[in-house]
């Protein structure tokens, strides 16, 4: 476990700002959804926020990233306009893939958001590619690829973590350990107690940190993202966390008691606990947390707005849009 | 097998697509020990459509056999299984995860008995569904059929109707071949009478499920549903649609499809998945070089646009044939 270490107050209120609007996003596309006016399918990052701000305020606009199904929180710590989400969710032609990729397709590629990911394990790869293309142009730009405990049982993972490794790739790979790939829980889906020792069979660093965590989120990617661009090679990371909600919104959750819900989503609140932390450091007060709150409530009822206004997708010519050229 | 001989008329009830489904699972599980179904949230989550509900409690957890994401291991183990003696039924989750276990799909099970020069079988079947209409977008919502018929080694279903997914899934299970079972995600929901106790589809037989004399609209899967209610619309013109459920796209019944073109003299075949190299293809050249004399018009195709599926409601609904899509060609070919 790398520990937490002291930090600032700006980098303390950032990083509480990115957990309030993930958290905050998720709340109203839950609701959205509950409306009727989100189809198909969500999958809430409510309990994890800790890990894609603490992960993501090491990156600049021009590192990349690879994201999962669960990737509104990643998309958002990025950098993304929470308009264009919305939108997106929406089937907006206004949205960032015009309502053609929908919750779990959302790319933003001018903040270096690759995407979001149906294939479970489906970015690892994707991002060791981006880390190859980093090495080959020389330039000192890092890639981040987020994936769940679930994801690191594909095959897709053991295969591009030898090839970073043997490469010597300016990648991390950051695992979520939830708990649970869909119904079935870590322990049932791994014999290996830790899956950061799994590092070790690729000859790479393997960290395991408390994604409850922000600060030693930040500072375990903070080290690994250093290493990546300097070129010492990659890292895999493991954050420990929990979903509060059901693997996807109307999960019946049949393989779950009520009791593990409340205790655990009490005992993993990355935001309750960042609070928490920021009072008693005395890094802001009460009422500036309030007023970071207020603030995003705003800025999501406009993005929500923003996005209703807009007119439904275009269906006008779809074939034209597969190929880039014709 | 002595109550299809006894011939008596089953009882039937009406039940889900995915009832009928786990009804075949269980009454096979209960047959013959060596059946196991191995799969991705098939336990105590019942499988992501409930096809698998209540087997765990039924018998447990060695012959329910929930494992971690990891679809090319799952399948490379039922082909092992199965040449050494288990009847395996594979559950993946999404036809579009086939593409993550495509080499032991492709390379070993189909090809293993003729490759080694007929020493071993695979008696496995690998179910998943396809298909869209419910806003999973591009990687959720494919129709693959295509890139299985052209496979040499494996045979193909894809039932419409709860009986016929009871029916061709317990003969999938006893066949000694692998067998791909292609289920659609909004039949699960879709009701029908299913008869009671063992009851039997063979493979390779196609079902007239309405018939006509105007012309012959052949189809599989969730557009014969889209058929039939195109059928319902083109009678009330005056027009007599017979529909051809193919049932099994391998192998496939051509006396019965050529039977009805040849009755109908007109044939329109119908697939939710893209054009281009679909099997529709592959049915209308068959009719055509085995019946062209029979036909008073070429055959039509109507079948998904070349696109990924999107996600917008109305976007997924304008790139695959809708009932109306299949009056309007039906009245272009019979005029
Ligand atoms: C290749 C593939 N297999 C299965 C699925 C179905 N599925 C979607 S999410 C999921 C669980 C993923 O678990 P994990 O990687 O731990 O991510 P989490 O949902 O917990 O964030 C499964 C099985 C899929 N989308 N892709
Ligand atoms: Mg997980």
């Amino acid at each position: 476990m790398t520990t937490a270490e002291k930090i600032d107050r700006k980098t303390a209120l950032d990083l509480y700002r990115v957990m309030r609007t993930i958290r905050s996003f998720e709340e109203r596309s839950m609701q959205l959804f509950g409306e009727n006016k989100i189809w198909g399918t969500i999958h809430s990052y409510a309990g994890e926020e800790a890990i894609a701000a603490g992960v993501c305020a090491n990156l600049r606009d021009d590192d990349w990233i690879t994201s999962t199904h669960r990737g509104h929180g990643h998309c958002i710590a990025k950098g993304a306009d929470l308009g264009r989400m919305f939108a997106e969710l929406l089937g907006r032609e206004t949205g960032y893939c015009r309502g053609r990729g929908g919750s779990m397709h959302i790319a933003d590629t001018a903040k270096g958001n690759l995407g979001a990911n149906g294939i479970v394990g489906g970015g690892i790869p994707i991002a060791t590619g981006a880390a190859l293309t980093a090495k080959q142009l020389g330039t000192d730009q890092v890639a981040v690829s987020f994936f769940g405990d679930g994801a690191a049982n594909q095959g897709t993972f053991h295969e591009s973590l030898n090839l970073a490794a043997i490469w010597k790739l300016p990648a991390v790979y950051v695992c979520e350990n939830n708990q649970y790939a869909e119904s079935l829980p870590v322990k049932r889906a791994f014999a290996v107690d830790d899956i950061a020792k799994r590092a070790d069979g690729y000859g790479m660093p393997g960290v395991h940190v408390d994604g409850r965590d922000v600060r030693a989120v930040y500072a375990a990617a903070g080290e690994a993202v250093a290493r990546a661009r300097t070129g010492r090679g990659p890292t895999l990371v493991v954050a420990d966390s929990y979903r509060h909600e059901g693997h996807y919104y109307g999960d019946p959750r049949k393989y779950q008691s009520k009791e593990e819900i409340d205790g655990w989503r009490r005992q993993f609140d990355p935001l309750a606990d960042a609070r928490t932390w920021i009072l008693a450091d005395r890094l802001a007060s009460d009422a500036d947390l309030d007023t970071v709150d207020q603030n995003i409530a705003t800025e999501i009822d406009r993005a929500v707005a923003w996005a209703e206004e807009a007119p439904l997708a275009s269906p006008i010519k779809l074939p034209d849009d597969v190929y880039a050229s014709h | 097998m002595q109550a299809t001989e006894a011939r008596a008329p089953a009882a039937t009830r009406e039940l889900f697509y995915n009832e009928a489904l786990n009804e075949a699972l269980r009454l096979e599980m209960e047959r013959d020990q060596r059946v196991i179904v191995i799969g991705e949230d098939i336990a105590e989550h019942g499988g992501a459509f409930q096809v698998t509900a209540g087997l765990l409690d039924r018998f447990g957890p060695t012959r329910i056999r929930q494992t971690p994401i990891s679809e090319i291991g799952i399948v490379g183990a039922a082909v092992g299984a199965a040449l050494t003696g288990l009847r395996p039924v594979v559950e993946l989750m999404y036809v579009d995860f086939a593409g993550l276990a495509m080499d032991q799909i492709v390379n070993q099970a189909a090809q293993n008995r003729f490759m080694f020069g007929g020493q071993a079988r695979v008696p496995m079947v690998l179910r998943t569904q396809g298909g869209s209409g419910r806003g999973n977008a591009a990687q959720h919502s494919k129709s693959l059929e295509a890139w299985f018929a052209h496979v040499a080694g494996l045979k193909l279903v894809m039932p419409s109707t709860p009986a016929d997914a009871k029916g061709l899934l317990a003969s999938s299970i006893r066949d000694d071949d692998p067998v791909i079972f292609l289920e659609h995600k909004l039949l699960y929901r879709t009701k029908g009478a299913v008869p009671e106790g063992e009851h039997l589809v063979p493979l390779g037989k196609a079902e007239v499920k309405r018939e006509g004399r105007d012309l012959t609209i052949v189809t599989w899967s969730r557009e014969v549903l889209f058929a039939l209610d195109a059928s319902a619309q083109l009678a009330s013109d005056g027009i007599e649609a017979e529909v051809v459920d193919v049932r099994t796209l391998v192998p496939l019944d051509k006396d019965l499809i050529l039977a009805s073109v040849r009755k109908t003299h007109r044939v329109l075949v119908v697939h939710e998945a893209i054009r281009r190299g679909g099997y529709g293809a592959e049915v209308a050249a068959m009719i055509t070089e085995e019946a062209f004399d029979d036909l008073d018009a070429p055959p039509r195709r109507l079948a998904g646009l070349e696109t990924p599926i999107p996600y917008a409601q109305h976007l997924e609904k304008s790139v695959v044939p809708q009932v109306d899509d299949i009056v309007r060609v039906a009245k272009e070919l019979v005029v």
